[in-house]
């Protein structure tokens, strides 16, 4: 099979002595920079290139409510495509820190190339509240592939329902454009039942509302401010043929529960997708956390005042180490997961997988359970 | 220098400090630091990222430059270039990424435990002997290398044999070839090839064949790779010495700017046990009197990699380089206020007292002072017999020198 690909694409016989010749050229390139390697000198010119680490581009920012905005990004040559319904991981540097965080794609593929998120600025959300106001055409964002199997599948169900709340709805927006812009007619029938905090505040409200009067879908929409939160038990008044329907649905945690206690007592199917929380743990009383080594797979306790180094020493993690007070770097190991605290001033870092984050064992206690890759 | 703890109470620069007000210093200190750490953003990512930026391509367009280094305008464009482009790298970009400066971004690309350097060190050998023994043991007598790499006398109490008269010569070759030389004592060559068994040690030989590797990359690269690029212009030796020139340019420079740092007279050594339970008052003061910062324009800061805030980048190693500028006004106040001498001179003035000071130790204790030019063939006269004619005749010889020198204090005490 890669034989087969290898010679499809370096055309017949010669493809042998052609990739030596290519690697030697790499192998050249690599000696004459050395100790960079050839995609750093590679990256000063053309960062969305193949082969490098894969990031994007701005290529427009669009308000969409008073505190959400879409984002269309031209991703890097290597960007391998998504299916509608997918997310994918965005870093972007926030006050020179770099933070990820997931956004669902809210188009089909585009002939353009282009993938679009909508990104909801919440709350003391740092890099929401950096993408909704702060995001300029032409910065550059880095990126990870398109992941996730919240996606209709091939064939589509009969009959759909959606249900959707806040920015859960930008998944579902995504199939929606996507089925909506083939050219053959959308056989299937869709319900979407989309709640919000009012009526201005629906994201894509226009375009949902669009879609119902052109009778492509049926729309509910529901305005917590006046009709209250939705209650499950209201379903089968609001779509009366909710047992012949195949439910997707994406929201917040409360909902997505209540939905799963009500499908899977009725035995309905249900698709649902959770967001991943940024909110900080509650890390602020001092208290510990276990600590486990990802690596030898040693699990340690570590209260609030003890440096994970001495923890895990003393629970016998052979670790790296130097100075022991914060000056050499020579502990640093990366936090997969977790929440520690500097002893030296309090101050709380929070890793999620993907983060990138590197503490300092030395002079950091775990302040909550912790994953460590060592 | 006398190491701080045999000083007599007056010659003592600490002896009016109580241990409160050390840790109160610390206390200061510490605030400065969380100033920085308060405001760290943006604006310290951008630099960052454009020093690097810069330096690429300043790195790159010599390199090209050197492709045509027959002639000679591209040949001396092009090694000036590069010699540049390899003090940055080396001073405000690499030293200060593997410190772990910048390590807040997150960005796996400027990160202490990814760069490596343009030098022949390997960058974790370096980080250890540079960032945990050198930063931890600033100044402290035979725990800290970078006080005279292991092959000089640094301190009066170290006793005077004639190979030392020798050091200023190795001093100026050390210089030459210094990234070597950095190489070497961070392997602990001296140490480590001194005994079959730890010769012998697979993590010796691991680390060995880990700079071996590493200088090889670095030799290709500067004298085979781009010579061999540069022979369609007939430029291969003109290539091979611009590299050798840059290298040698940028070794000079970097020792010149590390003797600064830590070997004016008037900065302090100290004993090994002393730092026996040390408080984090104490750390910082020992690395307030261990220090010396060169004074000078923004140009000359940065070329640096703002080493020339020696003493702001030894209390605190991890800050962004280039904020040391703005709170050294708050650290010399600090030194003021409990009575501390902030040593800070010109590059030129610097080097010379650094350079003084390797000489007048590479000579017998007080055989500079106690020499001038009414007395100077006895001198050297003294000298040779000290130089040849055994321990015996060295010991009686010194006696007299000190005695000398002491009466010459007193006398000019007395006056």
């Amino acid at each position: 099979m890669t034989s087969v690909a290898l010679m499809r694409t370096s055309g017949g016989p010669a493809a042998p002595r052609s990739l030596s010749l290519r690697d030697r050229l790499v192998r050249l390139a690599e000696a004459a920079v050395t100790p960079m390697v050839p995609a750093d000198v590679l990256d000063i010119f053309d960062p969305l290139r193949s082969g490098a680490d894969l990031r994007g581009r701005i290529v427009s920012v669009t308000a969409e409510t008073d505190d959400s905005a879409s984002i269309v990004i031209l991703p890097g040559k290597d960007w391998a495509g998504h299916v509608p319904g997918q997310y994918l991981r965005v870093g972007v540097d926030v006050d020179g820190v770099r933070l990820w965080r997931t956004y669902s794609l809210t188009h089909g593929p585009r002939a353009d190339r282009c993938v679009s998120i909508t990104v909801k600025a919440i709350p003391d959300g740092k890099v929401s509240n950096h993408l909704v106001r702060h995001a300029q055409v032409g910065q550059l964002l880095h990126l990870g592939q398109a992941e996730g199997d919240f996606v209709l599948g091939d064939p589509m169900p009969d009959r759909l329902l959606l249900v959707t709340a806040g920015s859960g709805v930008t998944p579902v927006i995504g199939m929606l454009r996507n089925l909506f812009s083939k050219a053959a007619p959308v056989a299937t029938d869709i319900v979407l039942l989309h709640s919000a905090l009012s009526r201005s505040e629906v994201i894509f409200g226009e375009e949902l509302r669009r879609y119902a009067a052109e009778g492509r879908l049926r729309l509910v929409e529901l305005h917590t401010d006046t009709d209250g939160m939705l209650d499950v038990a209201d379903l089968d008044e609001i779509v009366p043929d909710l047992e012949g329907r195949t439910t997707f649905a994406c929201g917040p945690v409360g909902l997505l529960d209540a939905l799963e206690a009500h499908h899977t007592e009725r035995g309905l199917p249900l698709h649902i997708e959770r967001f991943r929380s940024a909110v900080l743990p509650d890390a602020g009383d001092g208290q510990g956390g276990s600590v486990t080594f990802t690596t030898s797979g040693i699990t340690v306790e570590g209260d609030g005042s003890t440096p994970i180094l001495d923890a895990a020493e003393a629970g016998g993690v052979l670790m790296p180490s130097g100075c022991r007070m914060g000056v050499c770097f020579g502990c640093v190991l990366p936090l997969r997961e977790g929440v520690v605290r500097d002893l030296r001033n309090g101050e709380i870092t929070v890793a999620a997988p993907g983060d990138g984050v590197a503490i300092q064992t030395c002079i950091s206690a775990a302040a909550g359970a912790c994953h460590i890759d060592h | 220098m006398t190491v701080i703890q045999k000083k007599s109470e007056s010659m003592n620069p600490v002896a009016h400090l109580s241990a409160e007000e050390i840790e109160t210093i610390g206390v200061e200190l510490d605030a400065i630091r969380q100033s920085i750490l308060d405001t760290r953003g943006e604006s310290d990512a951008v630099y960052i990222r454009k020093v690097i930026d810069a330096q690429r391509k300043l790195e790159l367009a010599s390199r090209t430059l050197l492709l045509a280094s027959v002639f000679p305008p591209a040949w001396v464009l092009g090694t000036a270039g590069l010699s540049v482009a390899k003090i940055i790298e080396n001073m405000e970009i690499g030293h200060n990424v593997m410190h772990g400066q910048w390590d807040w971004m997150r960005d796996p690309k400027i990160h202490s435990t990814t760069w490596e350097w343009d030098n022949a060190s390997p960058s974790d050998q370096w980080k250890h002997s540079h960032n945990e023994l050198h930063h931890t043991y600033t100044n402290v007598i035979g725990k800290d290398n970078d006080l005279g790499y292991g092959i000089m006398r640094v301190d009066e109490d170290q006793r005077w044999i004639p190979m030392y008269l020798a050091q200023p010569v190795w001093n100026f070759i050390n210089a030459c070839f210094f990234e070597y030389g950095i190489a070497a004592y961070d392997l602990e060559l001296g140490k480590n090839l001194a005994s079959e068994k730890r010769r012998q040690s697979p993590e010796f030989k691991a680390r060995y064949q880990q700079t071996l590797r590493k200088i090889r990359a670095q030799a290709t690269k500067d004298y085979v790779v781009h010579p061999l690029l540069s022979l369609p212009t007939g430029s291969f030796l003109p290539t091979v010495a611009a590299n050798f020139t840059a290298n040698v340019v940028r070794n000079l420079w970097t020792h010149s700017v590390i003797m600064c740092g830590h070997f004016p007279e008037g900065v302090e050594t100290f004993e090994r046990s002393s730092i026996e339970g040390e408080t984090r008052g104490d750390w910082y003061l020992r690395q307030m009197l261990g220090s010396a910062n060169i004074s000078g324009s923004q140009a000359m800061h940065f070329m640096t990699g703002n080493l020339s805030h020696q003493i702001e980048h030894h209390l605190f190693p991890d800050l962004p380089s280039n904020r040391y500028a703005e709170i050294a006004p708050q650290v010399q106040d600090v030194f003021q206020r409990y009575g501390l001498s902030y040593h800070v001179a010109p590059l030129p003035q610097q080097v010379a007292s650094a350079w003084h000071k390797v000489v007048r130790l590479s000579l017998p204790n007080d055989f500079l002072s106690q020499t001038t030019v009414k007395n100077a063939p006895q001198q050297l006269k003294l000298l040779w017999a000290m130089t040849t004619k055994g321990p015996k005749v060295r010991r009686a010889a010194q006696a007299r020198l000190s005695q000398q020198a002491r009466r010459a204090r007193t006398a000019a005490a007395a006056a």
